[in-house]
């Protein structure tokens, strides 16, 4: 699968939700979709998309919120899967495209390609729902029923190491957090 | 133990007064009873950390959702959370208030918190956070308002280093 057609297929669903992606392919290929308020693209700190979630989602509890995550940030902040599972947000989705590959940055293998088991990971980590999906329809349907149950949920996709053309996007970073923020800002009234 | 329960009641109160809501920590001798203060008070969300370096991603995520928030930490937590103060906090302007247990400086008696405690300044000097160290505990609440103040009209962290003179009494 494709991490883009993934990402189409569920696009229209995002845009009624909170979403956080990490840097490069996936902030990309989701800002091509159609840039929204409601999305915010952390362009550094590794691993911290995930920990942001939480911070939202336990200060928005009226809205869904989704991470797109990816192998590399997960695998250094391994940590947050375990403290997601222990608070448990009811509102949190944390997406996790699995390239095995530090793609945006030359493509280098991960240790997911030598064996490292995200999905087996957030489950031992206490994680209540763990779902894998493969497929454009797989993923369709995990991301749904997340969207639909009250509890965190966990997607794990693998997907192929491919990324866009090119990373450019013509948004200033704090252009992005403003905005965001703003839109936040107006959602809790 | 000799943790100032006294203190530790000034510290989370004035917290609490400057408007903070979410406090994510990770344990620390001299931080044990502000941390159960936070767990007991059902106006205050506690998330019990991992590693120090989460926090900066939960409190980022509290701002932007308009909601005031701070760490509690040991200066070893801040070594561990640079990256993410400098290429989340700094980087994307979020006022992150740093409340940091200041070991290994005068009078410190556990050799393995003393090279900590020899940077921790240096550090934050070298980061630009502004700090204020804690040492009287009449004017606890004065600097955390201050500090909270100048970490919202700045946008950038800023520091309050709990002194051993204010968090332990024997």
């Amino acid at each position: 699968m494709l991490r883009e057609d993934a990402l189409e297929a569920v696009y229209p669903r995002l845009k009624s939700q909170v979403v956080v992606t990490i840097m490069g392919a996936v902030a990309v290929e989701l800002y091509n979709l159609g840039h929204q308020p409601n999305f915010f693209y952390l362009e550094h700190g590794m691993g911290l998309a995930s920990s942001m979630g939480l911070g939202l989602a336990v200060s928005l509890p009226e809205e869904k919120i989704t991470v797109l995550d990816g192998d590399g940030s997960v695998l250094m902040n391994l940590g947050s899967l375990s403290t997601l599972a222990r608070y448990s947000p009811p509102n949190l989705t944390h997406w996790i495209f699995d390239n095995e590959s530090l793609l945006s940055v030359g493509g280098f293998p991960t240790a997911t390609g030598a064996g490292t088991d995200l999905a087996g990971i957030a489950e031992k980590a206490g994680a209540e729902h763990v779902a894998l999906a493969d497929t454009v329809e797989d993923a369709e349907q995990a991301f749904n029923e997340a969207s639909e149950r009250e509890g965190l949920s966990i997607i794990v996709s693998k997907v192929e190491a491919i990324g866009p053309s090119s990373f450019a996007m013509d948004i200033n970073l704090l252009e992005n957090r403003f905005e965001f923020s703003r839109y936040l800002r107006g959602l809790v009234g | 133990m000799p943790v100032s329960v006294n203190n530790s009641e000034i510290i989370f109160a004035a917290l609490k007064s400057a408007g903070i809501t979410l406090l994510s920590a990770l344990p620390e001798t001299w931080l044990v009873h502000v941390m159960q203060m936070a767990e007991d008070d059902p106006d205050m969300t506690l998330i019990r950390l991992n590693k120090e370096e989460e926090g900066v991603g939960i409190s980022t995520g509290a701002h932007l959702a308009g909601r005031k928030s701070a760490m509690l930490m040991q200066n070893h937590g801040l070594l561990t959370s640079v990256n993410g103060i400098v290429s989340v906090a700094q980087l994307y302007r979020i006022p992150l208030l740093l409340v940091i247990s200041y070991r290994g400086e005068m009078g410190e008696r556990d050799p393995w918190q003393t090279e900590g405690g020899r940077i921790t300044e240096p550090l934050l000097r070298a980061l630009g956070i502004i700090y204020r160290k804690l040492v009287d505990p009449e004017t606890v609440a004065y600097e955390i308002k201050q500090a909270q103040t100048l970490a919202e009209s700045s946008l950038r962290p800023v520091a309050l280093l709990l002194t051993r003179d204010l968090m332990w009494e024997e």
